[in-house]
C-alpha cells in the first residue's frame, strides 16, 4: 500500500495523458501494407501447395506439354510495363497534374487488361486441350495459384477504374491521393507475386 | 491565397502524414531497367538452355527472382527502414519469416512423406 500512496506530482505516469493528434488517414499506408502482407501469406500457401503437388501429373500433361514460354514472357512484359506506367501516374499525381495522372492510369489499365487477356487465352487453350483443373493435382494447384493472381489483377483493374471516376469527379484531393497510393502498393505487390509465379511455376516447371 | 498554394500545402500534408517515401523518375526508371534485365536473363537461360545442367539453371533463375523481388521492393514499393517508423519493415520481416517457415516446412515434410511412404510395389509384403 505504501508504494501507491505518493504525492500526485511524483506519481509515475503509465500512459500518455495528451494523445498526439491523428490526422485522417495517417495510418492507412501501414494498415494497407499489413493487408498486403496477409495477402502475401495467401500466396505463400498457394505456392507451397504448388510446390508439393506440382509434380503429380496423374499421367496427364506436364509443364513442358502445356506452357509456352513466349506467351509467358509476353505476359510478364505487360505486367512489368503496367508497373512502370503506374509509377508515372504516381509521379504525375505528386505534381497535381490531373490529366497526366488519368492518362497513365488508362495506360496502366490497358496493360493490365492485356495481361488478363493473355492469361485467359492461355487458360482457354489449356482447358480446350483437356488440361482442366480436375485433370491432375499439378493442374489444380496451377489453376488455383495463377487464377488467384489473375483474380487480384481483375479486382485491381476494377479498383483502378473506380479511382479514375473519383479523380474525374473530385480531382486530386488528399483522399484520392491516399487511395491512389494504396492501389499503387497493391499493383506493385501483384507484380512482385508474378515474379514468383513466372519463376516458380513456369521457368522451374520447364526445367523439371 | 491561391488554390495552387493550397494544393501544395495539402500535397505536403499527405506525404508527411502518410509517411510515404517518394519515388522519383530516376528511381522508377532504375527499377524498371533492372527488372527488365532481371526478367530477360532467366527467360533467356531457360528458353535457350544455355546452361546444360537443369539444377544449376534452376538455382540461377531463383537467385535472379530473389534479386528482382528486392529491386521491386526498393524502387516500386519504396521499402526502407524508415517508412512508418520502421513498422512496415517489421511487418515485412515477420511475414517473410512466416512465409519461410510455411514454404520450407511444407516442401520438406511433404518431400519426405513422398519418399518414405510411397506404397511399396513388392507385393510379398502384403501377404
Amino acid at each position: 500500500m505504501s508504494t501507491t500512496v505518493t504525492a500526485p506530482s511524483e506519481a509515475p505516469v503509465f500512459y500518455v495523458v495528451d494523445e498526439h493528434p491523428h490526422p485522417e488517414g495517417h495510418s492507412t499506408a501501414l494498415g494497407f501494407w499489413i493487408y498486403l502482407m496477409s495477402d502475401c501469406l495467401i500466396f505463400a500457401i498457394l505456392f507451397a501447395t504448388f510446390g508439393v503437388l506440382g509434380g503429380n501429373y496423374a499421367a496427364g500433361p506436364g509443364p513442358r506439354d502445356l506452357f509456352d514460354l513466349n506467351l509467358v514472357a509476353l505476359n510478364t512484359t505487360m505486367l512489368l510495363l503496367s508497373s512502370i506506367t503506374y509509377g508515372f501516374a504516381m509521379l504525375a499525381m505528386d505534381k497535381d497534374r490531373v490529366k497526366a495522372t488519368q492518362f497513365w492510369l488508362v495506360i496502366t489499365g490497358l496493360f493490365g487488361l492485356a495481361f488478363l487477356s493473355i492469361e485467359l487465352y492461355e487458360f482457354h487453350h489449356m482447358i480446350a486441350e483437356g488440361a482442366t483443373p480436375q485433370r491432375s493435382a499439378f493442374l489444380s494447384a496451377f489453376f488455383t495459384l495463377v487464377g488467384t493472381h489473375g483474380l487480384h489483377v481483375t479486382f485491381g483493374i476494377i479498383w483502378l477504374v473506380t479511382l479514375m471516376v473519383q479523380v474525374h469527379q473530385r480531382g486530386l484531393v488528399v483522399a484520392n491521393k491516399r487511395r491512389l497510393m494504396c492501389l499503387s502498393m497493391f499493383w506493385h505487390f501483384l507484380d512482385v507475386v508474378w515474379i514468383g509465379v513466372f519463376t516458380f511455376v513456369y521457368l522451374l516447371g520447364m526445367l523439371r | 491565397m491561391s488554390a495552387n498554394a493550397h494544393n501544395d500545402a495539402h500535397g505536403h500534408d499527405v506525404h508527411a502524414e502518410l509517411g510515404v517515401a517518394h519515388g522519383s523518375m530516376r528511381s522508377y526508371m532504375t527499377g524498371f531497367v533492372l527488372s527488365v534485365i532481371l526478367t530477360a536473363v532467366p527467360f533467356w537461360l531457360v528458353m535457350s538452355g544455355k546452361i546444360g545442367n537443369p539444377t544449376w539453371t534452376a538455382a540461377i533463375v531463383l537467385v535472379f527472382a530473389v534479386v528482382q523481388i528486392v529491386v521491386h521492393m526498393i524502387y516500386f514499393l519504396h521499402m526502407n527502414f524508415k517508412s512508418e517508423g520502421g513498422w512496415s519493415m517489421l511487418a515485412l520481416v515477420f511475414t517473410l519469416i512466416v512465409v519461410g517457415i510455411a514454404m520450407a516446412g511444407s516442401l520438406w515434410v511433404m518431400y519426405h512423406l513422398n519418399t518414405n511412404m510411397m506404397p511399396s510395389h513388392d507385393m510379398r509384403q502384403m501377404l
